[in-house]
């Protein structure tokens, strides 16, 4: 019997894989056993009622998609009275990511989630449909700092940090993340992203520019986790062009304690369900007991330790 | 020439999950009222252990021919599942489309259901090729395998009550309206089906109705029989004559716009199939949303999970 499960900050996961935010809602029950999932992470709120941007909305790219949805809200009663419900039928626990204008909005909408039923809080202080240009809080480490702190005084609950991958400067960002509270790191967003029609020449978005996502980014954020994994001391989440059980082992090895997955579920809806299967595949066939021995179990140095030996067995 | 793209693990015969087309399943529960650990945040949370079985399914489906059948269109027969093979008219399926040297689609396609046969296990698909989607899905042959996906969204539904329809398609909507014939004729509901193209060779579906005892009117850009002022005169006798108590449309903004307007003059329902470039199909990304006048508030809907059959009255052509 492998073991799945994870620890994250205070929380217990029975096993490493969870929806990204905005790729998943409660239509997916057609196509899979929810309370197989590691956790559940809801599109991100807000406290305003926001229609989103203008269409089109999504534009397909090679091995990606780009997107500028700009987070439709119907704000925090709707949420309340339907969302929150509606997942306490199930055994996995509710992740809310939350965003907000301020850090004083971001701070009230934490309060204010604060509430049985609520496992953690995922602060997306990193859209890059929201704001001109991308501009989002992790863009920097003094306005991450600034809303992490508000944030933390704000709600008990974990709070979990979703950081930008279009900033120069993560390592550091993620280290102003952790200082100021934080009791989890979710790399990454989308990378901000742009693509222009031909035929038209018109931006293929209505909203010029998107994020893009899918494998297309796979490396680039896998990267992104493997730097911040190994400057800060709280668990980081991976999330960045997972398909497939081989997808979410690297991000585990380069440092990842759990796995987000998203646009693969728009190509294969039950994309998270075949990873879960593939992780306990994957961990019998290396003969690994724990899922929980790959967090960070990349090797970046010639090592002859002999109880190193079993991440490469005989065949 | 084509290379085939990743494919779900469910092969056609395995999924289980058979559904009554349209039976949705309930899309919020009440919640549990003796939850007795509500102050704790997570994983001894009570939970129902009900048996889960999907309803709808992403499997392999074999290809059983795929022909075209005019200058224009393609018709695309595949074998499959229980469930997909249970899809309502009105819902549609997400196709996972080949490669091709030119083209890599990275998303699925939605495509309406032009046909269903839960006895033979079939669904049916009529394309045409406009893009990266298509154009793969051109490259399929007989025995070839496609991914596919569905059954999707809400279909058209029937008020057993009613006896004479008018169905209104131009364009691939007419693919769309065409297994309402079957479902119409299995309801006891008489169709006149007004089915609009630019050339007379170019109308599909018109075998399809007449077949199911429909009566078929064809409207045509090149015999000057398309224009709104000759539907509405059509639509018109067709109310006089009381056999039209119901529309069904697809495809024309500006002949929904006729519908909507005698709908409102003679108390007449209507529903529409609406078309949106999709992502997900599933609910999940919020990409095909439209706006709707609902009681005089505009409201957005996603055109994949709520539609994409709606109240006509409250589209927005």
């Amino acid at each position: 019997m492998i073991d799945l499960s994870v620890r994250i900050g205070g929380l217990t996961l029975a096993n490493p894989v969870m929806p990204a935010s905005g790729t998943f809602a409660e239509g997916l029950d057609k196509v899979m056993d929810f309370n197989r999932l590691g956790a559940f992470v809801t599109k991100t709120i807000t406290r305003e009622l926001r229609a989103g941007n203008p269409l089109p909305r999504v534009v397909e790219r090679p091995g990606g998609l780009i997107n500028s949805i700009g987070i439709p809200s119907k704000g925090v009663p709707y949420f309340l009275d339907h969302t929150l419900p509606y997942y306490q039928n199930y055994r996995p626990p509710l992740v809310v990511s939350i965003s907000a204008p301020t850090a004083e909005e971001f701070a009230a909408l934490a309060a204010e989630l604060t509430r049985p039923g609520i496992a953690a809080i995922e602060a997306n202080i990193s859209c890059p449909n929201i704001e001109e240009d991308g501009k989002a809080f992790a863009m920097s480490a003094a306005s991450t700092e600034a809303v992490v702190r508000q944030l933390r005084a704000a709600t008990s609950l974990p709070l979990w940090v979703k950081l930008t991958p279009n900033t120069g400067d993560l390592p550091e960002v993620a280290r102003a993340a952790e200082r100021s509270g934080a009791d989890a790191l979710v790399v990454a967003n989308t990378i901000l992203a742009m693509a222009i029609d031909l035929q038209t020449f018109k931006p293929c978005l209505g909203n010029i520019m998107g994020g893009l996502s899918g494998p297309a980014i796979k490396p680039i954020v896998l990267r992104q986790v493997y730097q911040c994994a190994r400057t800060v001391k709280i668990p980081v989440i991976g999330c960045g062009g997972i398909s497939t059980t081989e997808d979410a082992i690297e991000y585990m090895l380069a440092g990842a304690a759990a796995v987000q997955v998203g646009t693969a579920t728009f190509i294969q809806p039950a994309a998270m369900i075949h990873i879960i299967d593939g992780m306990t595949k994957f961990c019998e066939r290396r003969e690994i007991s724990r899922v929980a021995d790959l967090i960070g179990a990349v090797l970046t140095e010639e090592s002859d330790e002999i109880e190193l030996a079993w991440v490469a067995p005989p065949r | 020439m084509s290379s085939k793209r990743p494919v779900s693990l469910v092969t056609a015969g395995q999924a289980t999950g058979l559904d009554l087309p349209g039976s949705d399943t309930p899309r919020s529960d009440t919640p549990r009222s003796d939850n007795p650990c509500s102050d704790k945040p997570c994983s001894d949370k009570p939970c129902s252990d009900k048996p889960w079985a999907p309803t709808v399914v992403g499997e392999i489906a074999v290809v059983v021919s795929n022909a075209s059948v005019n200058a224009e269109y393609h018709h695309l027969i595949v074998q499959c599942g229980t469930a997909s093979a249970a899809a309502a008219p009105g819902q549609f399926f997400q196709l996972l489309c080949p490669h091709t040297e030119g083209a890599h689609p990275f998303l699925r396609r939605p495509m309406s259901v032009y046909g269903a046969n839960p006895e033979r296990r079939q669904v049916e698909f009529l394309y045409k090729v406009t893009g990266a989607g298509t154009l793969g899905l051109a490259t399929l042959g007989p025995g070839d395998s496609i991914d596919i996906m569905g059954p999707l969204g809400v279909g058209f539904t029937f008020d057993p009550e009613l006896r004479h329809i008018v169905a209104i398609g131009r364009g691939a909507g007419l693919a769309t309206l065409a297994p309402l014939a079957k479902a119409a004729r299995a309801n006891g509901t008489a169709v006149t089906a007004i089915l609009s193209a630019r050339r007379p060779e170019l109308l599909v579906s018109v075998e399809l109705f007449g077949s199911q005892g429909a009566e078929v009117i064809a409207a045509t850009d090149s015999e000057g029989t398309s224009g709104p002022a000759n539907i509405e005169r059509v639509l018109r006798g067709l109310i006089d004559e009381g056999r039209c108590k119901a529309f069904y449309t697809c495809g024309s903004s500006r002949l929904l716009r006729v519908q909507q307007r005698l709908a409102r003059e003679f108390g007449i329902p209507g529903q529409v199939a609406m078309e949106q470039q999709m992502a997900c199909g599933i609910g999940l990304c919020y990409c095909c949303v439209k706006d709707f006048n609902v009681a005089g508030e505009i409201v957005q809907r996603r055109v994949c999970w709520e539609g994409p059959v709606f109240d006509m009255m409250e589209a927005l052509p």
